[in-house]
């Protein structure tokens, strides 16, 4: 359990965190940060992989308590549409304002879903937020009068702290208010997962039982997390409605869920940064994997899916340990099993 | 509401419950005694029904009467559960019976997400129709209502033979008790000479062999797409969640129910008759956590 604890993105006080995945987080943050400049090709791209990336942590959070989500896109599509509805209600609304309609919209729904999924564990819970999501996927193809149907609304460019911008330079807002809200956000995953209620939340996946000896309520510990997971998926639903200008029940459907949950699985089940990182990746090879395998993209991921959780468990986050560990043995003691943050 | 209506409601609710019992049955089997949900039943469902409609096109372009369509829904449904069945028990499953339940959840998943691309990388995006089945049966009028056969007579006694088969192969044949020996105590049965490995492939098999069933049946009542086996995962899980995991009979009643809830919200307000197996399956779940014929479980400390 305290390996859960000794590091956190950047050298906190008394944190005994790896200096070299301190390091490596810096370089990779600061990698991102020049992209506008250095590689314009990639913003959009890379902006998209941020936004998923926050929806992916989502998925994490839950990871840690042992439960895994396959209807999580549910939150990601309810922050994304109320955005929009936003947008449609108040033409040239704030920003802000869309991306805090979508966070209380994706909280408000984490909490229903919520109040009803953390009475279950496993089976239970991973297939009742698939169909919580698939409902939701259904009123959006369904009541198209009001959601568009399968064509969704549009999400017009909003106003930036109430200057309208340009194309080009709201796309670099957005850019840099992800890298923002994911070094945020990520830092605040961490601090929580070390916090008592965190540490709570993550008994859930060692030991349930002593929890409730303790005389606490595993389902409201369970709640907390969820909220946040939603929340976190909230984020990145605004984030990437705002960035592709339209949002559709596509942000809802299932494959959405599972390439959630893949990606979590790739970049480390259970670790923070691994979520962005697999995220990244994931985005990278997409892009230029459709080109010639679009037709087989889910089975490539089901195959890989397959060979990371029979042979790296740990995922990338697991590899990239590894070699660190390697790399630098006189600092590593015995570090859990657990995949690194 | 006259009565025209009702008794469409009615018939169309049945033939539903008849088909989604029948996919239901083997996802149910297949918890019961292995404790894996099987996500990859839902796509074991759409290639059974893809395969029977490609296979009953062929051998009718033949020449062959449409009747034979019948039998060629049972080679179909072997030949997904021992095709396909077989191989994923074998291979991948049974790495993984130790393992933690979500990770045994992912597994299956990602099967599930490989066999999505596999059928339309064999059958396109393109909807089928075989409905030679259903015409070689012909209409049946019941108080001024015109139902077809195969929908009204044939789906359900087909159902409640596999129920009650189902029922008198595990209670009264030698396999079936070794099923439920395994299913009690996998140690103990071991310990007295069951093959418990032979078991769990059998039982997977027989279940892969339902969804291939519940597909091949399905196959002339509707058009077959992409997406149907996803559908119909999360309607056969809300059906066996609602009876309680592992819970046969239950399944059966339940699958009626969710049917019938369907169907009349069809005639009634269509918008919602798509989510109205859901809206049932949370009331249960809400007032019994276990389902409606689930017992709670002791828990080990």
């Amino acid at each position: 359990m305290t390996g859960h604890s000794t590091s956190s993105p950047r050298p906190a006080p008394g944190s005994r965190g790896l200096p070299l995945r301190s390091l490596l987080t810096a370089l990779g943050v600061l990698a991102l940060a020049v992209i506008p400049v250095m590689a314009p090709g990639l913003q959009l791209l890379v902006n998209l992989a941020l936004a998923k990336g926050l929806a992916v942590l989502g998925v994490t959070v839950l990871l840690r308590a042992g439960q895994v989500s396959f209807g999580h896109a549910l939150f990601f599509g309810v922050s994304a549409y109320a955005g929009a509805f936003c947008v449609a209600a108040l033409p040239g609304a704030d920003l802000v304002l869309v991306l805090v309609a979508g966070v209380i919209g994706a909280a408000l729904a984490g909490l229903l879903v919520g109040l009803f999924v953390v009475r279950y564990r496993g089976i239970f819970f991973g297939m009742l937020n698939l169909a919580f999501s698939m409902i939701f996927w259904s009123i959006l193809e369904k009541f198209y009068h009001v959601t568009g149907g399968a064509d969704g609304i549009r999400l017009d460019r909003p106003t930036v702290l109430g200057m309208e911008l340009g194309r080009g330079a709201f796309e670099l807002v957005l850019f840099y208010l992800a890298i923002a809200l994911v070094l945020g956000l990520g830092w605040f995953t961490l601090r929580w997962f070390a916090s008592p209620v965190g540490q709570l939340f993550q008994t859930i996946k060692t030991n349930e039982t002593r929890l409730e000896y303790l005389g606490l309520s595993p389902r409201r510990v369970l709640l907390s997390g969820y909220l946040l997971s939603a929340v976190l998926c909230g984020v990145g639903g605004s984030l990437m409605g705002m960035t592709q200008g339209v949002v559709t029940p596509e942000y809802v459907w299932w494959v959405r869920s599972a390439e959630m949950v893949f990606i979590a699985v790739l970049g480390g089940a259970g670790s923070v940064r691994g979520a962005f990182v697999g995220a990244l990746i994931y985005e990278m090879v997409r892009v230029y994997a459709s080109a010639f395998a679009g037709d087989i993209w889910q089975m490539l991921l089901g195959a890989f899916l397959l060979v990371i959780i029979l042979f790296a468990p740990g995922g990338i986050m697991g590899i990239l340990d590894g070699l660190m560990r390697r790399a630098t043995p006189a600092r590593a003691p015995a570090r859990t099993k657990e995949a690194g943050q | 509401m006259n009565l025209t209506i009702f008794l469409l409601a009615l018939f169309d609710g049945i033939s539903y419950a008849a088909l989604v019992f029948i996919v239901a049955l083997g996802l149910t089997l297949i918890f019961g005694v292995m404790r894996i949900l099987n996500v990859a039943h839902g796509s074991l469902y759409a290639i059974g029904a893809y395969a029977t409609a490609s296979l009953t096109s062929y051998v009718l372009a033949l020449g062959f009467a449409p009747v034979l369509a019948f039998p060629l829904m049972l080679v179909s449904a072997v030949l997904v559960g021992v095709l396909l069945g077989g191989p994923i028990e074998w291979l991948l499953l049974r790495r993984i019976y130790n393992k933690p339940e979500v990770l045994q959840l992912l597994v299956t998943f990602a099967v599930f997400m490989i066999l999505e691309d596999v059928q339309r990388l064999v059958w396109g995006t393109q909807p089928y129709f075989q409905a030679s089945a259903l015409q070689a049966l012909g209409n049946v009028t019941v108080f001024g209502v015109t139902y077809t056969v195969y929908q009204l007579i044939l789906l359900p006694v087909l159902a409640v033979t596999l129920l009650l088969g189902l029922r008198f192969f595990l209670r009264h044949t030698v396999i079936g008790k070794l099923i439920l020996a395994t299913t009690e105590d996998r140690e103990a049965a071991q310990s007295i000479g069951i093959d418990a490995d032979r078991v769990f492939l059998f039982t997977f098999v027989v279940g892969a062999v339902l969804a291939g069933l519940g597909g091949a049946l399905a196959s002339p009542t509707t058009s077959i797409l992409p997406g149907m086996g996803a559908d119909m995962i999360v309607l056969s899980f809300a059906v066996i969640a609602t009876a309680g995991l592992g819970q046969i009979e239950g399944a059966a009643i339940t699958a009626l129910l969710i049917g019938l809830g369907r169907s009349f919200a069809v005639y009634v307000w269509p918008e919602v008759a798509v989510l109205v197996p859901y809206l049932i399956m949370v009331l249960v779940l809400l007032v019994r956590p276990e389902g409606l014929f689930g017992s709670p479980v002791a828990r080990k400390i």
